[in-house]
Order: C-alpha cells, then sequence, then structure tokens
C-alpha cells in the first residue's frame, strides 16, 4: 500500500540522512523503525508526506506517485497520511476541538475552517474519536492545560480524524512516563487494528517496541539493517543497528515479557495500569544515542 | 591506587580566572587607552560660555514660573482642536498601520514565505526604518502639503516598520513543530496562518499594537511641528510666543494622556496570557 522506493534525502549541508532506503508496508501492518539519534528516522516519515523534500527516488500510496505532486495535489493527498510527533505539536493556544478538527482541514475551505463550521459528520467523528481515547470532557480545554499523556491523545484524534490510510508516528513516547508510554503505544496499535491503519512509528525504545509491534525495520547511517520479527531480534541485530553495547538486559526483559504482554494487552480494559512493568534499562538505551 | 598515582604526575590546577573577553593583552590594554584618550580629548571640546547660561537662567526661570501655573484657559479652544486631532491621527494611523503591516510580516518570515516575497516585504521594512518620524514627516508634508492627512501618511509609514519587523520575529520565533503537524494534515497556506500561526502570534501582536497607539500618539505631538497636524503646531505656536503658561497646559495634558495610554496597554497585555 506504501512503497518507498531507493529513497535519497542528502541536505544542503551534505549530509546523507537517506541511502537508498526501500521499504513495502502493507494496508493494515505497524512497523516499528528504530536506530540510533540522527540514523534517519525522523528524515524518513517526513520524506514521506514531504514535510522534507527527498532528493530521489519515489514514494507511492495506493498507487499515487508522491514525489512529484503538485502543492495542490500534495495536500490532498496529505489527509490520507496522518501524523503524531514526539512533542504532540499541539496549538497550545487552541482548544482540544479546535486541534482535533484541524485534522480536517485538507477537507474544508479556508472561510469554513476560520469561521469553525466544520460539517456535522466532522464534529460528530471528533466526538466519537474524543470518546475513544477517554477526553470527552476536556473538548473546551486549551491544550495547553493538559497533561502529556492527554495532549498525546489529542494528537491521535487530530491524526485519525484525516481518515488516513498511514499514520506516520515519531517517537510518540519519548516525552512520557514508563506507563504513559505503554499506555499511548497500546491505543495507537489497538486504534490501527480497529481501522485497518498501517503505521510507521519511531521508536526510541526497542523494548516498548518489541511489545507492541509485529514488525520491526531497524535504520542505522540511512540504511535499512535490519527487518524482520521482533523476536527474531538478537543481541548481534542490535549491536547491528546500534553499535556495541551489552544488550543481555534489553534482549532478556523483551523474551521474558513479550508473550505475556501481548496476549495480556487487548484483554486489560483501556486505561488500566498495567499489573506489573518490566524494568526498561532506559539509561543503557539513552546512553547509546 | 591508580588515581592517586595520576594526581602525582600531573597535579591539578587550583587556580581559576574567568577569561578576558579579548583575549589579546595588547589588543585590550590599547583599546582601554585609546577610550580614555577619547574621554579626555572629548570634555576638552565641551565649551560652556557662563555668561549665556547666566542670560539665559531669566528665561528658564519665566518657564518654571509657567510650568507652576498651566494656563488651560486662554487657549483651550485650540489645546482642544489640536489634542483631539492629535489622537484621530494616532487611532487612524495605527489602525491603517496593522493592516497594511500584518500581510507584510507574514511575507517578512522566512519560515513560511519564499525567498523572493521575503526579501520584498524585509525591504519595505528596512526602507520605513531607514528614517526618523520627522523626516518623512518632511516630505509627507511636501508632497501632500501641510495638514492631518501628512502626519497620518507618516505615522503609518512609521508603524509598518516597527510592527511589521516585530511580527515577523515573533513569527520567526513561533513552534516548528506545530507549523509543522498542521501542514501535515493537508492544509492550505492560509488555513495554516489561522490554524497554526495566528494563535501562536496574537497576543504579542495585540501587544504591540497597543505599545505602537502610545508612540504614535507621542510622534504625533513631534510631526506636528513641522506642519503635520495635530497638537504640536499648538505647541510650537505657544512657544513662538513666550506664552509658556499654555505651553505648560499643552505638555501635562499629553503627559495626562500618555500616562492612561500606557495603564490602560497594561492593563490589556496583562490579560493577554
Amino acid at each position: 500500500m506504501l512503497r518507498l522506493d531507493g529513497l535519497v534525502k542528502t541536505y544542503p549541508t551534505g549530509d546523507k540522512a537517506l541511502k537508498s532506503v526501500t521499504l513495502e508496508v502493507p494496508r493494515g501492518q505497524v512497523i516499528g523503525l528504530i536506530g540510533p539519534s540522527g540514523a534517519g528516522k525522523s528524515t524518513l516519515i517526513r520524506c514521506i508526506n514531504r514535510l522534507i523534500e527527498p532528493s530521489s527516488g519515489s514514494v507511492t500510496l495506493e498507487g499515487v506517485e508522491l514525489t512529484t505532486l503538485r502543492p495542490r495535489a500534495l495536500r490532498a493527498q496529505r489527509r490520507r497520511m496522518g501524523m503524531i510527533f514526539q512533542e504532540y505539536a499541539l496549538v497550545e493556544r487552541l482548544s482540544v476541538m479546535e486541534n482535533v478538527l484541524s485534522g480536517q482541514l485538507g477537507y474544508v475551505g479556508f472561510w469554513r475552517s476560520y469561521f469553525r463550521k466544520f460539517p456535522q459528520a466532522a464534529i460528530d467523528e471528533a466526538f466519537r474519536l474524543l470518546d475513544r481515547v477517554g477526553l470527552v470532557d476536556m473538548v473546551d480545554k486549551r491544550a495547553d492545560e493538559l497533561s502529556g499523556g492527554q495532549r498525546q491523545r489529542v494528537g491521535i484524534a487530530r491524526a485519525l480524524i484525516q481518515n488516513p490510510a498511514i499514520l506516520l508516528v515519531d517517537e510518540p513516547t519519548a516525552s512520557l512516563d514508563p506507563k504513559t508510554s505503554r499506555q499511548i503505544m497500546r491505543l495507537i496499535c489497538e486504534l490501527c487494528e480497529e481501522r485497518g491503519l498501517a503505521a510507521i512509528i519511531n521508536i526510541h525504545d526497542v523494548a516498548l517496541a518489541q511489545i507492541f509491534v509485529r514488525r520491526i525495520v531497524g535504520l542505522r547511517a540511512g540504511e535499512i539493517v535490519f527487518d524482520g520479527l521482533p523476536n527474531s531480534m538478537t543481541a548481534a541485530t542490535l549491536t547491528e543497528i546500534y553499535g556495541e553495547e551489552d544488550w543481555s538486559a534489553t534482549i532478556r526483559e523483551a523474551d521474558g515479557d513479550d508473550d505475556t504482554d501481548i496476549d495480556d494487552a487487548p484483554r486489560r480494559a483501556a486505561g488500566a495500569a498495567p499489573q506489573h512493568i518490566p524494568e526498561i534499562d532506559r539509561d543503557r538505551l539513552a546512553g547509546l544515542t | 591506587m591508580p588515581a592517586a598515582a595520576d594526581a602525582e604526575l600531573i597535579p591539578l590546577p587550583r587556580r581559576w580566572k574567568r577569561p578576558p573577553l579579548i583575549k589579546s593583552a595588547r589588543l585590550r590594554w590599547s583599546l582601554g587607552i585609546c577610550a580614555a584618550l577619547y574621554l579626555a580629548a572629548a570634555f576638552g571640546t565641551i565649551e560652556v560660555n557662563w555668561l549665556r547660561v547666566w542670560a539665559g537662567l531669566d528665561r528658564g526661570w519665566a518657564f518654571v514660573l509657567g510650568f507652576m501655573n498651566p494656563d488651560f484657559v486662554s487657549h483651550w479652544a485650540d489645546i482642544k482642536e489640536g489634542i483631539l486631532e492629535s489622537l484621530v491621527m494616532t487611532v487612524t494611523s495605527t489602525a491603517i498601520g496593522i493592516l497594511i503591516s500584518v500581510p507584510i510580516g507574514l511575507g517578512a518570515a522566512r519560515n513560511i514565505a519564499p525567498l523572493p516575497v521575503y526579501l520584498f516585504c524585509r525591504g519595505i521594512i528596512a526602507l520605513s526604518r531607514s528614517f526618523q518620524e520627522v523626516i518623512i514627516a518632511i516630505l509627507f508634508v511636501a508632497i501632500f502639503g501641510f495638514g492631518p492627512f501628512a502626519g497620518v501618511a507618516t505615522l503609518s509609514f512609521a508603524t509598518i516598520g516597527f510592527l511589521a519587523k516585530l511580527l515577523a520575529e515573533d513569527i520567526e520565533d513561533s513552534r516548528a513543530d506545530q507549523l509543522e503537524a498542521i501542514r501535515a494534515t493537508g492544509s492550505s497556506w492560509p488555513q495554516l496562518m489561522n490554524y497554526a500561526v495566528q494563535p501562536q502570534v496574537m497576543p504579542r501582536l495585540i501587544g504591540l499594537s497597543m505599545y505602537r497607539l502610545d508612540i504614535n500618539f507621542r510622534e504625533s505631538a513631534v510631526v506636528g511641528l513641522v506642519g503635520a497636524g495635530g497638537i504640536g503646531a499648538t505647541l510650537n505656536t505657544s512657544f513662538d510666543r513666550y506664552e509658556f503658561g499654555t505651553t505648560a497646559a499643552i505638555l501635562i495634558t499629553i503627559i495626562v494622556i500618555v500616562i492612561l495610554a500606557e495603564y490602560a496597554s497594561g492593563m490589556i497585555r496583562a490579560r493577554l496570557q
């Protein structure tokens, strides 16, 4: 459904952020994109919706070549790609509802959006989504009054109201505590399943990625060096992606808790605290970067 | 103990001083000496004619006495007319200035405008900022003739340089991730302005506009001196006629209005956050 072919990004400074990345994302598949800082993860997802212009190569979404689109056609295609950000990227002085409805901007004309006269269907969908992410009581709160986890839920609702085919997710949990991180990852993955959405999730936290996604792609210095199932990752894989380090804690933790957690997750009530949080060796992961 | 051994081999430094701003000692000292010489020479060239100071004291004293007895009555009609004209000029020119500044400010923000538009708008701002109000007023009085229209044109023009520049800088300082997020939804450029830029810069735009209203009132008195309408003309006439009582009345009125405007804009800005 989404296909990247020989995607290259060279910045004007000469930095080669992406060196011929080829990747196929089937409909409904959630991919965890891991790799050290500066590996090109953020550049990769921004080259897909052309917030960053790729230097060469092709990106096709549902058969439409994106890299050559004129501005108007590009805006129409951007509606099909919802984006979720590390620091939430909500417009802080707008209300929760305005932030969610801003996901509809690609569908309505300027004056309708200016007077906040969105179609009834969009408003209904906004309320449904806010209910789904547990924020229906917050519609008129200003975005900067919310906590980190709540803001990211608004960010998720804003991405989903675009009616996307794919979610581009950039470090969704990097600013959140471990428990909220899990809840947000679970929410994103559940919503993708409910709606048959594909997703590319950039994520630093290898253990968290292993718990929630079905396919992991490892990026190092702009090249894909791993593409496989979460449980096929070994210490050698991580060394290949990140470099030399003692990976035993990360791997053992993933092996031990992985299965129980995946079976466990859907049965748990939404929003309930996980019974136990495996110790994630954040210092070690942070130390890599 | 390896650590102790290391310490014996290379003892840690025990003295620390903040590094000087200018590294080279020769340059540092010669700059200091030049500055001292210049200061001494400058003091040497000051000429004070004490006889003239003595003669001027009388006139100065008359002015002080006039200030003690401000005369609002004799020329009240002129004062009122001048103040009203100044206020009209202030409000009109600020409104016109804001209307023109906003599009120019958007165009002068590098993060949302393409390069040619950016250079054009920065050019207008530079032009507006390169001349003091009085010089523009002289020019506009020559073009449009005496009267408040020249004053309004002057103040509007000066407002553009001030407001558009500071607005553009505020836009450039706005959070890039919020712009990115709105752009990623497939929004058009006007929608991007309305949803991502406006909420971020609106409080500052309102604050700056109130501040500019202040400035324009004060400047409206100045441009009057060169014939561009407003209270400045009345003030000048009273000076020329040695009617210091009336002069004092005008100055006091200006001070009161500026204080009121300052107070009001302070209150409005405090409520915006």
